[in-house]
């Protein structure tokens, strides 16, 4: 368990009107822009729970175009998102959704089309204080909270990946703080989110990339 | 100190060592966060300083909530106070307007500190700026004030709940008022058992405060329950300043909290199902905002 820090208690510095549904929404949109790359081409916002009831009254709208934006909780530009969207080129829709019990009460589903053309979905929760979670990515599980620098790579369910990838890390002086591994099923692909204190370079991430059974890397900035 | 687990600690602690209980909590901070005192006091000035700003902008203009439900009601009472003798008192009122116009700030999206949320963001501000200016306190004297109320925060978030869909308004409103009280002692120059008593007599009033907002939004009853928190917060920081004691300590009066709001009905934990937000009025709001959009 992670210890409270003061500022927890006292902060975010947040754009209003709530911690939840305005800083957190701002937040997760962050993370999903980071996991995506940069802000996207196309984005299909999901919301549900109480982010479908009330996201309009709480700026949760504009704080998640914002973060796909790059724009953090605090920024005040936020309020003239949708003008910001379309300067930029963003298209996106909002639909409420009901993504089953399982589900946290305040959640996001967005599926993206990256700058890229790759689509990528992420699933994450507003937990709380502008504290968020993110809780799938490509409909596989993941547990990113974003407060540090996360990598999260996909890779054959084989002995030893993951002693290479540490590896890899351990030469480049890069500390792992936490680390999960999730899979379907055995022996096929498995997910690794390692969250580290320090920033993985691209270099790095090559070097990962180099390891046979590993699949993809992407390295997600904390925020 | 590693952990902050009881308001209890962090008084014991600064009353052996004769330091105030921010002195403790900063200890706390900077060997968690393996910094520099100096650090987490320049991040704490930041806070300190949208905090004022957000009272500023408040108390400037008048802005309209997202919901059109609020505005203007600080700033109305600032000149109503400023014409004429009002019946509470003028510092108090001014507390007031200025908690009323964060709470105005932070539902137009304009830039707030949570403290500890966002829909109790003016109570901590509202009352220690009236504190600064009524002793004529550096920043800095301040920024200490600050670190109390989130040690108290963090005991509170532990032992029961910051979060008004967990606890209830008294879990956001509530415990804002415990901690702005315990800091408002601190600033007096108050011991710290003093502040511990002050936290425990704040939330001994709240105990049970529903969270019920109308059309689900954070404009009513919210912004005018940060009136509630601030002038809680003074009253009881002047209590426990004149000698007064808590006779039930305050990490029990915490504990309580925490059971209170695990015992509140769903309804009653930021629904907008039950309470004012199910009245005739807070219905038709809800349903006409519905129509709006």
């Amino acid at each position: 368990m992670r210890e409270y820090s003061v500022f927890d208690i006292l902060g975010p510095v947040m754009v209003g009107p709530s911690s939840s549904h305005t800083a957190g929404a701002s937040r997760l949109a962050l993370l999903a822009r980071s996991v995506a790359g940069g802000t996207p081409q196309e984005v299909q916002i999901l919301l549900h729970g109480s982010f479908a009831e009330t996201y309009q009254g709480h700026g949760s709208d504009l704080a998640l175009l914002g973060g796909l934006l790059g724009l953090g909780p605090d920024d005040v530009a936020i309020k003239d998102a949708y003008n910001l969207a379309q300067e930029a080129g963003l298209k996106y829709t909002f639909t409420p959704i009901n993504l089953g019990e399982s589900y946290h009460p305040n959640t996001v589903k967005f599926i993206i089309k990256t700058a890229n053309n790759e689509k990528i979905t992420v699933t994450g929760a507003s937990i709380g204080g502008g504290n968020v979670l993110i809780t799938e990515i490509n409909d596989f599980s993941v547990e990113l909270k974003g407060d540090l620098p996360t990598l999260i790579s996909n890779h054959y369910d084989v002995p030893g990946v993951i002693a290479q990838v540490s590896l890899i890390l351990a030469q480049h002086e890069i500390n792992i703080a936490f680390m999960r591994v999730f899979r379907k099923e055995k022996r096929k692909i498995a997910t690794m989110v390692l969250e580290t204190d320090e920033l993985v370079p691209q270099s790095v991430l090559d070097e990962i990339l180099q390891v046979e059974q590993v699949v993809d890397v992407r390295f997600v900035e904390p925020i | 100190m590693k952990t902050l687990n009881y308001v209890q600690d962090l008084i014991k602690e600064a009353e052996k060592r004769k330091v105030k209980i921010s002195t403790i909590v900063k200890e706390y901070e900077a060997q968690k966060r393996e910094t520099e005192i100096k650090e987490i006091e320049k991040e704490m000035l930041k806070q300190w300083q949208v905090m004022k700003e957000s009272i500023n902008t408040g108390l400037k203009e008048v802005r309209r909530s997202m919901g059109g439900l609020i505005g203007g009601e600080g700033k109305k009472l600032q000149d109503y106070l400023v014409k004429s003798n009002t019946l509470a008192g003028e510092k108090i009122n001014l507390a007031v307007a200025r908690a009323l116009a964060v709470a105005e700030v932070n539902a137009s999206m304009g830039k707030i500190v949570a403290a500890p949320t966002g829909g109790s963001c003016g109570i901590i501000p509202g009352a220690l700026v009236t504190v600064q200016e009524e002793l004529g306190l550096e920043d800095e004297v301040l920024v200490d004030a600050l670190f109390t109320a989130a040690g108290i925060g963090i005991v509170i978030a532990k032992n029961a709940s910051i979060s008004g869909a967990q606890g209830g308004c008294q879990a956001e409103c509530g415990a804002a008022a415990g901690m702005a009280a315990a800091a408002c002692v601190e600033l007096a120059g108050g011991s710290p058992s003093m502040a511990g008593h002050s936290c425990g007599i704040a939330l001994k009033n709240i105990l049970g405060l529903v969270c019920d907002p109308v059309a689900g939004l954070v404009e009513v009853p919210c912004a005018k329950r940060n009136a509630m928190g601030v002038s809680l917060a003074l009253v009881s920081a002047d209590m426990a300043l004149a000698g007064i004691e808590s006779v039930i300590p305050v990490d029990e009066v915490i504990i309580a909290m925490g059971q209170v709001g695990e015992n509140l009905p769903e309804t009653l934990r930021e629904t907008a199902k039950g309470g004012l937000a199910v009245s005739d009025t807070g219905k038709k709001i809800a349903e006409s905002y519905k129509q709006e959009k």
